[in-house]
């Protein structure tokens, strides 16, 4: 397993424009040791995902990655920055925004003010009426309770209120998962068009074939560890391979 | 000279000021204590000993610095405000992994020392402390001392403000959402721990506040502390654990309902709050504005 992270980190793209660098990453809940050893590279300006079962780590690298799990070690380096010691806020205030699995919408809050929370931590990030016009539904929705939004909205809350902060990399953990068809498609041309805006986005996937319609490059994750990267426009010749390690 | 029910109106008026009076402290400690409660989760047992430490910080500052009673209403609350935060940096915040109750322990023993202190510094039948705007005026159905009057508009006043500032501004929405989902909020890049600091900080100096509305009207020992604070838990529950509006409005109802008990049926005035509580159990555990976790 060690070599095989060690071929990956090999395997990485050797250009200096880097983004996050994750560096055999550790990461524990209580007892239990979760990452092994996760070592991957996010270019700057791409779509990256990370594709491996449930309970491979693939969440629990977004958490560690944003400072949500506690203990944790190994080098995470964002631009220059070495954040493995960082508080969350401290990490969210260098430009890293995060949208969780379970989208992480405030009931207590109407669905404005859960699109204004998140503080705007550095220039450059999209305007009100830009997102607006991503999401026109979010302005419609304004005054209500942001629970009672359906599950697609909901979701598209949860990207939309990260696009305002001025945050360049954003971590979308599984945006499609238990979505109608129709809506998973919508997220994918947000994802392009976040894409062509020039963000930077670590994505959690269970669904390969909705990750290939978006991404540059893979990476797979298996028992806390990347076991393999494989890039967009190789998919269909590794098509097997990668179906071997999801087990579909 | 009219009467209600064979009770003269002014009888009956004056205790209703009275249990407004009451209500008016009722309200505020027990919004100290939601407010804290929700951010936290900790049971603030410390807030009648610090509501306390307020009335006799009050008469501390008039006695030995000449302040009065204005600037103690400023000046008190900041002061003990500032200890609540040192000792939430010190104590409390070690304990949020571990259950309510390691919280509940620790505030109990911090109270037990306050008051221990208290009595050993200024003895156990304590000090006055003068009424600032003595006076008042005849309504004609009652005479309105003025001291009371003001204890009702400001602590209206002050409940108000914390309502609108936690309901209605973007600070407001960090502290709901941060009930809600602390670890998310924090992600947001916002400081999670600082916040829960100053929460802390303000509903001690709530609390303290309230001791220095207090001291004119009750007389200031170490056990007015202990006294109001199993009241006003009895109103928490029945407003619901955590909800701004519920103790504001349940404070001041509750102590409305005490006064015309002490009108209509002396007997059960010591007791009415705690009878409604258990109903309220019984029909409602989550408390009249608490919603069900």
């Amino acid at each position: 397993m060690r070599e095989a992270a060690a071929a990956v980190a090999g395997l990485a793209p050797a250009s200096a424009n880097v983004e996050l660098s994750v560096r055999d990453v550790h990461a524990w809940y209580g007892e239990s040791h979760i990452l092994h050893g996760m070592s991957f590279d996010v270019p700057k300006g791409e779509v990256v995902t990370l594709l491996g079962r449930n309970g491979a780590g693939k969440t629990t690298t977004m958490r560690a990655i944003m400072g949500l799990v506690r203990n944790r070690k190994g080098s995470i380096k964002f631009g220059d920055t070495d954040t493995i010691a960082y508080q969350p806020h401290r990490i969210a205030r260098l430009g890293i925004a995060y949208c969780p699995e379970e989208r992480g919408i405030f009931s207590s809050l109407d669905v404005t003010e859960n699109l204004l929370l998140p503080p705007v931590v550095k220039p450059g990030g999209m305007d009100l009426d830009e997102v607006y016009a991503l999401f026109p539904r979010l302005k419609e929705r304004g005054s209500s309770q942001g629970t009672k939004l359906s599950g697609g909205e909901q979701q598209m809350l949860a990207i939309a209120r990260i696009l305002r902060t001025g945050a360049s990399l954003l971590l979308l953990d599984e945006p499609t998962e238990g979505l109608a068809p129709v809506i998973v498609q919508h997220i994918g041309e947000i994802i392009r068009t976040l894409k062509s805006r020039g963000f930077t986005v670590l994505l959690v996937e269970q669904n390969f074939h909705f990750a290939a319609t978006v991404a540059d490059r893979h990476y797979v994750v298996e028992h806390g560890t990347v076991i393999d990267m494989i890039e967009n426009s190789q998919l269909a010749a590794n098509k097997q391979k990668l179906e071997g390690y999801l087990g579909v | 000279m009219f009467e209600l029910i064979g009770v003269p109106p002014q009888v009956l008026f004056g205790q209703l000021l009275l249990g407004l009076i009451n209500g008016a402290f009722y309200a505020l400690l027990s919004l100290g204590l939601a407010v804290i409660f929700g951010m936290l989760n900790v049971i603030n047992f410390a807030h009648g000993a610090q509501y306390m430490l307020g009335a006799f910080g009050a008469w501390l500052l008039l006695k030995y610095t000449g302040i009065p009673y204005w600037g103690a209403l400023v000046i008190v609350p900041l002061v003990i405000g500032a200890f609540g935060i040192v000792l939430e940096r010190l104590f409390l915040s070690r304990l949020y992994h571990l259950d309510h109750l390691y919280g509940l322990l620790l505030t109990f023993g911090l109270a037990i020392i306050f008051e221990g202190v208290a009595r050993y510094v200024f003895g156990a039948s304590g000090v006055s402390y003068e009424n600032p705007i003595p006076g008042g005026v005849n309504l004609g159905f009652m005479f309105l001392p003025y001291y009371r009057a003001w204890v009702i508009v400001f602590s209206l006043a002050v409940c108000l403000a914390t309502w609108f500032m936690i309901e209605r501004t973007k600070l407001g929405s960090y502290l709901r959402a941060a009930v809600e989902r602390p670890d998310l909020v924090q992600a947001m890049g916002i400081n999670v721990p600082l916040m829960i600091t100053l929460t802390y900080g303000f509903g001690v100096a709530l609390a303290a506040l309230a001791g220095v509305l207090a001291a004119p009207v009750y007389s200031v020992t170490p056990k007015i502390g202990a006294e109001i604070i199993i009241v006003v838990f009895a109103v928490v529950v029945i407003g619901g654990m955590g909800s701004i509006m519920g103790s504001v409005v349940t404070g001041f109802g509750l102590g409305l309902v005490e006064g015309l008990t002490k009108v209509f049926y002396p007997e059960a005035s010591n007791i009415v709050i705690f009878v409604i509580m258990a109903i309220v159990l019984v029909l409602r555990p989550a408390g009249l504005f608490g919603t069900a976790k």
